[in-house]
Order: C-alpha cells, then structure tokens, then sequence
C-alpha cells in the first residue's frame, strides 16, 4: 500500500478581537474539518487564539521570489507613501 | 452513606473513568497515524487526567482522611477502581479507540450536563468546566467515526467490527447501583434511564451518519462499577502505578 500524504493547509488564528488573523503555521489533515480540529489542536493549546481560518496551501497564489525586485523595489524610493508626518497618540493601541 | 460520603465515593467513580480513559489515550502517543492527531490525542488525555485530579480532589476533600488525588490514582488496589469497563478496553487499532472514544464521549457528556446542575457545587463546578472540553472531544471522536464509517469499503467494515465488539460494554453505563440512586435522590444527580434515551438518539444520529449499523440487543457485560474488571486492567494499573508501586512516595 502506498503512503499518501494528506494535503496541506495553511493555519491563520486571530489573538483578540479587533485584531486581524495572522499566519500562524501549518497542518496536514485530511478535509476541512480535521484541518480546522488539527489546527486547534496544535496552535492554539495555550490560548493562543479566538478565531481560526484555515486553507489549504495549493489554493493560496503567491508572488514569485524571482520576481521580487520587479514586485517590490520600485516602492523603496517612494518614502512619500509613508504616512510618517502624523502625530499618533500613545492610546492608540494596534496601529 | 452520609451525604459527605456519597459526594466522596461519586466524585471517586468520576474520577476513575476520567483517570482510566485518560491513561488509554496517553497510550496513543507515539503511536498515532499522523503527528497532528497524536498531538490532539495527547491533549485530550491532559484533559482527562486534569478532570481525574479535581474529582479525587474533591472526593478526598469530602472523605476527610487525608488521602490525596495521588492516593487516589495511584495506590489503590483493582477492585477498589470503579470506571466503567469500555474505557479500559485496549486501544487496538485506531477504528477501535475511535468507537470506544464516541461511545464514552456520548455517555459522559450527557452525563456531566446533568451533573452541572445537581446541588452539590464542588461536582457542578467541575462538571462545568469538564463539560466544554468533552464537548469537543465529542466532536473529535464522531467526526473521526463518520470518516472510517463513510470511508473506504475496508475502514468502513473494521470500524463495524469495532462497534459490534464494544456495544456490550454499554449497557452498565445505564445500569443504576445504589450510589447512582443516592446521588440522584440527595443531590438531584443523573436520572440513568433517562439518559440513556438521549444517549441511544445520540449515537444512532453519529452511527447514521457514519453509515454504520446499530449493533442489536445483546447480553451486556457489567462490573465495573463493582470493582470487576476484565483482564486488560491489571495491566493498565502495572503500567501507571509502576513509579508510585517502586519509589513509594516520589515526587517530581
């Protein structure tokens, strides 16, 4: 019999309310709902979240890194996109 | 049975099936088919031995001899454990402990909804917190069964087997002794028949589901709660006693 790995899915997990899902790692599992339980299982055992998103890793498109100078360089230069010339206030949390 | 005794003795039943289980889970480390579901059956164990040290502490707390919840777990002789004798069935293969693991699940967690309302706090309070985690146990477990179930034609037949063989350790489940009639009657604790009735609708839901087959009425063995067990226990006991057996009073 062979072995046939189960697919990959990428695992996002909210800490808080209010914040945004961050990429938290990776599980394998066999459908949706063992990737939801396995990605519980593994990245949340200390609390670490209150919302999970997870999906599968062939259904993601990614940026090519050969490509990065092409993506990414012409915005090096362009320091006037930055909103650096703001005040913020110290109880504004998050930003 | 003073009522602080009754307390004493059902929080030690409690606290055997959650110990019991939960060392047949431990088991499963190292030995699961994937290394995310081993992590998953690792923590369900944590969650059961938590459950088992807050009921032995309670039940020491209310016998009111000094015995602590590693007297409980770990020095007392065969006859005087309790739980139920599906949760010290072997783990076998991974359709085998996913059954035993539904069956048991089922059962306790309609059990401890009823217990979070009987009038005694110590047992409702952990019976509250056991609750949440046994309900994704649950979830676990049956998700699992209507997977092998609605799998392939070989995990949907060993996954049958699995059933026929377990079914007859289900009925001492449902089988009042006169502890059960105490709790009930002192502290409005569980109505067995009745809950038996949402444990068979349960079941049959999650059987269906799997495409399964109820397995019919057969002869049910029983004991567990009497202190006989079958066979496999000894060897549990051996197993998990062994330190506390070998360096009588070692800690960590």
């Amino acid at each position: 019999m062979t072995k046939q790995e189960w697919p990959l899915y990428e695992v996002f997990i909210r800490s808080k309310s209010g914040l945004s899902h961050r990429h938290a790692g990776s599980v394998h599992a066999a459908d949706d709902e063992m990737a939801l339980n396995n990605a519980r299982d593994t990245y949340t055992r200390r609390t670490e979240g209150v919302s999970i998103w997870v999906v599968r890793s062939d259904q993601i498109v990614a940026s090519d890194p050969a490509e990065s100078s092409a993506f990414f360089e012409p915005a090096e230069d362009k320091v006037y996109r930055h909103p650096t010339f703001y005040d913020i206030p110290d109880e504004v949390e998050n930003l | 049975m003073t009522d602080k005794n009754v307390l004493a003795a059902y929080a030690t039943r409690l606290g055997d099936n959650a110990l019991i289980i939960g060392q047949r889970m431990i088991e499963l480390v190292a030995a699961g088919p994937e290394l995310e579901e081993e992590l998953a059956n690792a923590n369900f164990a944590l969650d059961y031995i938590g459950q088992a040290r807050m009921f032995f502490s309670y039940a020491g707390e209310c016998e009111g001899a000094g015995r602590s919840e590693d007297d409980f777990a770990f020095l007392r002789p065969e006859h005087e454990y309790q739980n139920l004798l599906l949760v010290e069935q072997p783990n076998g293969h991974f359709g085998d402990a996913i059954v035993r693991q539904v069956l048991f699940d089922s059962w306790y967690l309609a059990l401890l909804e009823v217990l979070t309302r009987c009038s005694d706090e110590g047992i409702s309070d952990i019976a509250a917190r056991a609750c949440k985690e046994v309900r994704y146990h649950l979830r676990h477990s049956s998700q699992w069964l209507v997977r092998l179930g609605d799998g392939t034609d070989e995990s949907h037949a060993r996954v049958q087997q699995s059933l026929n063989d377990l079914w007859k350790f289900t009925g001492e489940m449902f089988v009042p002794d006169d502890l059960d009639d105490e709790m009930r009657s002192a502290f409005n604790g569980p109505h067995l028949e009745v809950l038996e009735t949402q444990w068979r609708a349960d079941v049959a839901a999650i059987v269906a589901e799997a495409t399964l087959d109820l397995p019919d009425d057969q002869w049910m063995a029983s004991g567990g709660k009497q202190g006989r067990h079958t066979e496999h226990f000894g060897f549990l006991l051996a197993e998990m006693q062994i330190m506390q057996r070998t360096f009588p009073g070692a800690t960590w």
